[in-house]
């Protein structure tokens, strides 16, 4: 057993998804107390480049497993390949991004090595009276927040939700070893169970609420449909992007992939724009880490007032178009 | 066709309130429901049954007033309904769940003399929020998986899941028997009727503990065999100005928020 610090960094296309660097980010303070090694374990096909860049941002080292068959995800091959190197290496810590596929892969490594894994963590840190990583995360849809640690088994395991932390400034002077691991494992294809047949991208843009600067979200407030153009007058004027509650994604008005909460995505904007948000639980989870929160609501009793660091009680129809009228006229 | 459905009673989270003096959480009152998710899957494998025949199965490992949940199943759909319920199973952590409800699963086969070919949950509880059991039901018992379904067909001895990804779906080619957790699909679960709920109340729910699933071994379940601990529960607590911008007209207001935006250098 050693006290290595495992990122996995995953790869689409090649290409690293950033939580994976954020959390390279998110582990170094721990890293530093506990005298540990990150390593980034990049799994894909063509990643070479992403090994390289998991170093630049902050990784001591990579492994990587560079092949055909990790070319698109699969739960059984990636979990047979991960849990061989978890037994060859024994890291003490392993975190992935709480994505899509990374929830679908950490449980069944855990259960495969035995050990303990903490589901959509918003923060880490260290467990003082056990010296554990102290796995943070909100629970009871997002109105209850619990600390967990893994006493016993190793390693101690959980995903981390993209957004909450920011990936470190690229620094190219940075060396770390890549270790490629592929040529010593060998999947049996019987042991893939599941084929890809297609994929479809039903969204015509891509979103990345996680890595934006400024957010302008809007509630069940804006009324109709028709209302969403203020939000996006204010988003294009501000540099920012356009996001919604949950009531908003599921009467339609918006897309599911611009939804902000428990059920959607976390956010942590230099800057929030709160419009027409009531600001339940639901809604406040995946939006409470940003720098600055501008609410702007009718309804003087609204709980978003209550984490906002700015509030105006108004007619958001009066008031957004006022507002993204004034900040034109600045830029002039 | 064979499903086994795993479902959970939760507190309505929506409702749920937090007590302002002790900071903690108020469950008095707040209704049980079946987990959403789960509700979703009883539709899929109930319109798979119709479809392809055999046998819907639902269980749910909780305490005895979890069985009030899985007669609700029985009337929409479910031909059978087991409750896993033992002192020795409380405070299990995901590893330890999907240790037990496999090891269930396993014996349901056995009583009712059956193989399953699906294995379906929710994608997750919206209690605990983690979708972790399902993938590890399916490790336990050594199957294929598919999380995050939208929709299922079946052919001879694979499944055909449409799951749901960022930005869209996948459609992939799953090999069965396998485990599938199911997302918020626009199948809407169907009501019970009259008929359906009297036919619901003349079935047993039928009630396993440890002593009936006697190969278990009782130091992987419950508190013992949960390798996670949650050692400190909290309110969120946010530190923010709170500060109000007062004004007697849009124009001041605005102006007012564009001066504090320039003061901080926010925009």
């Amino acid at each position: 057993m050693n006290t290595d610090i495992w990122i996995y960094i995953e790869t689409e296309n090649g290409k690293a998804l950033n939580v994976g660097y954020e959390l390279i980010n998110a582990a170094r303070p721990i890293a530093a107390e506990k005298n540990s090694k990150i390593v980034a374990l990049v799994v894909g096909k063509n990643i070479l480049k992403a090994a390289q860049d998991a170093i630049g941002y902050g990784a001591d080292s990579a492994l990587i497993l560079d092949a055909d068959e990790y070319a698109s995800y699969s739960t059984d091959a990636y979990t047979e390949a991960i849990t061989y190197l978890i037994n060859k290496y024994n890291p003490e810590t392993m975190m992935f991004g709480a994505t899509t596929n990374g929830r679908d892969m950490a449980p069944r490594i855990a259960c495969r090595v035995s050990t303990g894994l903490t589901a959509d963590c918003t923060d880490i840190g260290i467990d003082e009276a056990s010296g554990c990583v102290r796995w943070t995360r909100p629970t009871f849809g997002g109105n209850l927040m619990a600390d967990i640690i893994c006493p016993e088994r190793r390693p101690q395991m959980g995903t981390v939700r993209p957004g909450v932390f920011r990936k470190a400034e690229f620094d190219s002077s940075r060396k770390g070893n890549i270790v490629d691991e592929t040529a010593n494992i060998h999947i049996d294809p019987e042991h893939i169970r599941t084929k890809l047949l297609e994929h479809v991208d039903v969204v015509a843009e891509a979103v990345n609420l996680e890595d934006a600067d400024v957010i302008v979200a809007g509630g069940r407030g804006i009324g109709s449909v028709d209302n969403i153009h203020l939000l996006e007058e204010l988003a294009e004027v501000s540099g920012g992007t356009v996001a919604c509650s949950r009531p908003v994604a599921e009467a339609g008005w918006m897309n599911h992939n611009r939804q902000v909460g428990q059920s959607g995505k976390t956010v942590s904007p230099s800057v929030y724009f709160a419009i027409g948000i009531s600001g339940a639980v639901q809604h406040t989870a995946g939006m409470q880490g940003s720098g600055t929160i501008i609410a702007i609501n009718s309804d003087p009793e609204a709980p978003i007032f209550d984490i906002a660091d700015y509030g105006i009680v108004g007619d958001l129809n009066a008031i957004v178009p006022a507002l993204t009228k004034k900040l034109k006229e600045r830029k002039m | 066709m064979n499903i086994c459905v795993c479902i959970k009673q939760v507190p309505d989270t929506n409702r749920i309130k937090i007590d302002p003096v002790t900071n903690t959480l108020v469950r008095k009152g707040v209704p049980s429901i079946i987990n959403p998710f789960d509700t979703y899957a009883v539709e899929m494998a109930a319109k798979l049954k119709e479809e392809y025949g055999g046998k819907v199965v639902v269980i749910s490992m909780g305490p005895a007033q979890a069985s009030k949940a899985l007669r609700v199943c029985l009337s929409v759909g479910a031909d059978e309904a087991y409750l896993i319920s033992d002192r020795a199973f409380g405070g299990s952590d995901t590893l330890a769940t999907g240790y037990i409800l496999a090891g269930a699963i396993k014996k349901i086969e056995e009583l009712e003399d059956l193989k399953f070919d699906l294995i379906f949950c929710g994608k997750q509880a919206i209690d605990g929020d983690t979708a972790q059991v399902g993938p590890q039901i399916a490790e336990q018992l050594g199957l294929a998986q598919a999380t995050y379904a939208l929709d299922v067909s079946c052919t001879d001895d694979h499944a055909i899941v449409k799951r749901e990804v960022d930005g869209g779906y996948d459609t992939v080619l799953v090999q069965t028997p396998a485990v599938v957790t199911v997302v918020h699909t626009d199948q809407m679960p169907r009501y019970a009727t009259y008929s359906t709920r009297c036919e619901a109340k003349k079935k047993q729910v039928h009630v396993l503990s440890s002593a009936e699933l006697s190969e278990l071994d009782l130091a992987q379940c419950g508190l013992s065999g949960s390798p996670t601990r949650v050692v400190n529960t909290y309110t969120p607590s946010v530190q923010k100005l709170g500060i109000m911008i007062e004004g007697s007209s849009t124009t001041e207001l605005v102006d007012k928020l564009v001066g504090i935006l320039d003061d901080k250098r926010l925009l």
